[in-house]
């Protein structure tokens, strides 16, 4: 029977994969927006783990709000996504260093 | 026995799909591992009794967020030939990373326990009076109403943003503008010319 | 009273703004009228104030006219106390200060600071009124302080010249040792009784000589010691008692005048006047006197030696006043305040007199001050040499004169003292004042006959026109003369003897040596006639032969005596080396350890590590920092999966 401890362990996996994804990837902004995907997905399905062996909904309205979130994220970082390479004609990570200190 | 297998199967095709998203060498490849993704954790979901929630991640995911991501990444002309640079460079920290992350939260899991109880641990039960959607909406609206209002919020908000951010005026659109419109005054569009008769010949 | 007291003191204070402010309107003759008739007046109603205390029965005055502030109990007023003691000060304070006035207009004929003269003199006799009638210490110190204003303004009059600047300024810088102590002694009657009034001060005193103070582990003073010798340390300074007498030597680069009023006749006086004046305190701490004898009498006999050699006629008359001064010290020392304010006043007659005296030959010598350069003069300035010599005569002691009947009881009382016992170091200071008579007289009368007498030896141009100075210069020397002559004998019966100063100065019964000299007293003839046969008598006649033989009789022989003695010579000639040493060790001391605060207080420890080190070190600080704000996305995120990680690892370990 698969019990709360294999999906958390998916959950981490996921998640670890995605943070390896972020350190990984230096050329593209949208890879990196994905892998913040990943990771909410990752939190997700901790959120859904909980609620379905505890049986608690509040849970699964938490996960409904990440949804809410996420999406708003998605679009706005797509947006400035956008902007940043009309600008700069690239999204080269390693080149968005204005914030150099 | 067949939700186990399942499971496992679904299991190993997400994180077989999120390796894909990291590794890529193009950004629709990894867009498309993405919704792959999405759609086993879809699946993942269903098994837990989330139908709800796995319907809304394929329809907004899916449908609709990823599409954006493809949009923009076929939108922008990305030079895929350096896009992987410096990726074996980086790569055994990566994975040093990523294992240490693993072994944590393996051993959080299965050697704390997290201290739940076994017991706590309900197994789902198959007949549910009440269908999972049905019951997510009547906490919805009764218990998290406002939260719900301001998630509708946020989300208006994120699309003024996203308009505003992308939106650029082009000089050459032909465009009305109608504050032009309604200040504009006769001595404007009224010319009075005094014409001289025409003498008869 | 009331009105009369006041206007006593603000009539100088109101004549001086005017002269002070409305000078260069006003003109010479105004300035000097109105200043000369606010001191006549105020000398008009202190000596009916003197009047009415000593016909009258008027009794003592004491009020408060105004309370400036009250701060945590402490009462800051402003108020007179007018006893007799007050009165005669007040007395002397406005004749020796008219004189001066009158003189000045003589002296000062040519100076282009003359209303500014007036103006400052005017206002220094206002502070002295204020210093001598005031009740309570704050007025005290007002006064004190602006006396010592007046003085440094006074000093410096002739600004223009570097070695008047000098002297205004070590002036100033000596007598702040000398306020230091003195701010001391008020802030611990202050710290004791919660109130600045001298009544509260005496009532107190019984029980302040209970206390002690323990400065450092294993030592303790009495507080009443203690606090006598800092106030008696700020009489030092304002009184010029070794070793904070090098001012007064120096403070003769002012004008003569001043020499006279302020120099001599009364700011220096202030000191003695105020010690008198807490004689209820200093009557408890035997130690505190033993300090004041001690310094009162090697002043005494110290400073008349380099009166001996000194060349410029207006130093003699200062080093005499040093001596002097220190006499009146020496009987403070042995309880005999009402002999110690005796001595002022004839003091401030005759040493104003031989002041003005000096300055009326420098007047005759055209401004001419080394006596080397003189001689003769008695043809050609009679009245200048008549009343010089009732002035060294009176300064001497000479049986009959003013100075005779107060230095005498000075020494009586030093000898009455040394038998009765009352008081440690009394048999060092007896040997003192009995040399100091042999010395006073031989450095005065040096003075007389290089002046007056023996060949001229000043240049020809000067010597056609030597003539006696103008009347206004003269007559107040004659008005000086006359007390200097008289105002012993007439006064001392009642001031020593008689019950003249009553409650104003109190004596313990143990220590009061004026009485045992009042057992011996019939009158000022009797006095007169035992003075003749007296040892003073005799050691003074033989200063005075002694001088005669060596500057008249055969002058070969004082610079031969100088080249034998010589250590002892260069001694007296550098001042006991007094000045080298202030120059030398405080002063240099002071500057290197100035410096060195400077250097490594200021400028490296507050400015480099404190200031410039603490914005340093956050600029270091944020060099290094910034080294990690590297701006890109993934050196944050690495930064995070590190934090995570550890924060995990942490709960993991220990949760």
């Amino acid at each position: 029977m698969i019990g709360l401890p294999q999906v958390l362990l998916l959950a981490g996996i996921l998640f670890s994969i995605a943070v390896a994804g972020i350190f990984l990837n230096r050329k593209n902004v949208i890879v990196l927006l994905m892998c913040i995907e990943l990771m909410l997905l990752a939190v997700n399905f901790n959120f859904i783990a909980f609620s379905h062996f505890l049986g608690d909904l509040s849970g699964q309205i938490f996960v409904f709000f990440i949804l809410t979130v996420a999406a708003a994220e998605a679009a706005i970082g797509l947006a400035i996504l956008v902007v940043l390479f009309r600008e700069r004609k690239s999204i080269n990570v390693e080149e968005l260093d204005m914030m150099r200190g | 026995m067949l939700i186990n297998i399942l499971f496992y199967v679904f299991s190993a095709t997400l994180i077989g799909a999120a390796l894909g998203v990291v590794l890529a060498r193009n950004s629709v490849h990894s867009a498309m591992f993405l919704v792959l993704a999405f759609f086993t954790s879809s699946g993942l979901w269903l098994l837990m009794g989330a139908e709800f929630l796995a319907i809304v991640l394929v329809l907004v995911y899916v449908g609709a967020v990823m599409v954006l991501f493809l949009f923009v990444v076929m939108m922008l002309d990305i030079n895929t030939a350096q896009m992987r640079e410096g990726f074996t460079r980086y790569a055994p920290l990566g994975l040093v990373i990523a294992l240490i992350m693993i072994a944590e939260i393996a051993y959080v899991v299965y050697y704390r326990h997290l201290d739940l109880n076994a017991e706590l641990l309900v197994a789902p039960t198959t007949a549910v009076a009440v269908s999972n959607t049905k019951s997510l909406g009547a906490v919805l609206y009764t218990q998290y109403a406002y939260p719900f209002q301001l998630a509708a919020v946020l989300l208006l908000i994120a699309i003024v943003a996203a308009i505003t951010l992308t939106m650029r005026a082009r000089p050459n659109l032909k465009k009305q503008d109608i504050s032009a419109q309604v200040a504009v005054g006769k001595a404007d569009r009224l010319q009075i010319v005094q014409v001289a008769s025409e003498k008869r010949p | 009273m009331h009105t009369l007291l006041l206007t006593i003191v603000l009539a100088p204070l109101l004549a001086s703004l005017i002269a002070g402010l409305f000078g260069t309107f006003i003109g010479r003759v105004i300035s000097h009228c109105v200043t000369i008739a606010g001191v006549g007046l105020s000398l008009a109603l202190s000596a009916l104030v003197l009047s009415r205390m000593m016909t009258a029965g008027e009794p003592t005055f004491e009020e408060t006219l105004y309370t400036w502030m009250v701060t945590d109990g402490i009462h800051f007023e402003v108020g007179f106390l007018v006893d007799h003691l007050t009165a005669l000060m007040m007395v002397v304070v406005t004749f020796v200060s008219l004189m001066v006035h009158i003189y000045t207009i003589g002296y000062m004929h040519e100076d282009e600071g003359y209303s500014r003269f007036f103006s400052y003199i005017s206002l220094f006799t206002f502070a002295m009124l204020m210093l001598v009638m005031s009740n309570n210490f704050l007025q005290l110190f007002f006064g004190w302080e602006a006396v010592g204003v007046v003085s440094y303004l006074l000093i410096g009059f002739w600004f223009t010249r570097p070695s008047a600047i000098f002297a205004n300024m070590k002036a100033f810088l000596v007598n702040r040792v000398g306020d230091f102590g003195f701010v001391l002694g008020i802030a611990s009657l202050v710290y004791y009784t919660g109130s600045l009034s001298y009544s509260d001060a005496f009532h107190a005193a019984p029980m302040i000589v209970t206390h002690t103070i323990t400065p450092w582990a294993g030592t303790s003073w009495n507080a009443m010691t203690f606090t006598c010798i800092c106030l008696f340390i700020g009489a030092m300074g304002k009184s010029a008692q070794v070793p904070l007498h090098v001012w007064l030597p120096d403070s003769m680069e002012g004008p003569t005048p001043i020499s006279a009023l302020i120099h001599a006749a009364t700011m220096v006086t202030a000191g003695i006047f105020m010690v008198a004046r807490m004689s209820p305190l200093f009557e408890l701490s035997p130690t505190a006197r033993t300090f004041v004898l001690v310094i009162g009498a090697t002043t005494a006999l110290f400073m008349g030696f380099l009166g001996i050699i000194a060349n410029d006629i207006k130093r003699v008359v200062a080093y005499s006043t040093l001596s002097q001064l220190g006499y009146m010290t020496v009987a403070l020392g042995v309880s005999a305040y009402s002999v110690a304010i005796f001595h002022l006043m004839t003091h401030a007659f005759f040493k104003a007199l031989l002041f003005l005296a000096a300055g009326s030959v420098i007047i005759g010598m055209h401004h001419e001050q080394d006596m080397r350069k003189m001689g003769g003069l008695r043809r050609y300035m009679p009245i200048t040499y008549w009343t010089s010599l009732i002035g060294a005569l009176a300064l001497i002691g000479f049986p009959g004169f003013a100075g005779f009947y107060s230095k005498d009881s000075i020494i009586e009382a030093v000898h009455a003292a040394l038998e009765k016992g009352t008081v440690a170091g009394a048999g060092y200071a007896y040997f003192c004042v009995v040399a100091g008579v042999f010395i006073t007289a031989f450095y005065t009368f040096r003075m007389i006959f290089m002046t007056f007498h023996g060949e001229e030896r000043m240049d020809h141009h000067t010597q056609e026109h030597l003539h006696e100075s103008p009347a206004v210069v003269w007559v107040p020397l004659v008005l000086l003369a006359i007390p200097s002559i008289f105002i012993g004998g007439l006064t001392m019966g009642p001031l020593l003897f008689g019950d003249y100063f009553g409650q104003a100065i109190h004596v313990n019964e143990a220590n009061n040596v004026v009485a045992e000299l009042g057992a011996e007293w019939k009158g000022p003839w009797a006095f007169i006639l035992a003075g003749f046969t007296s040892a003073p008598f005799y050691l003074a006649a033989s200063g005075v032969v002694t001088a005669w033989a060596l500057y008249l009789k055969w002058p070969a022989i004082p610079s031969a005596v100088a080249l034998r003695l010589a250590p002892i010579y260069r001694l007296l000639e550098n001042k006991y080396f007094f000045d080298w040493f202030n120059e030398n060790v405080i002063a240099l001391g002071s500057r290197v350890l100035g410096r060195g605060f400077w250097r490594v207080g200021d400028q490296f420890l507050i400015d480099g590590a404190l200031v410039n080190g603490s914005a340093r070190s956050v600029g270091v600080l944020g060099t290094l920092l910034r080294q990690i704000q590297s701006g890109l996305l993934y050196h944050y995120a690495f930064a995070m999966i590190i934090g995570l990680s550890a924060l995990l690892g942490y709960l993991l370990w220990h949760a």
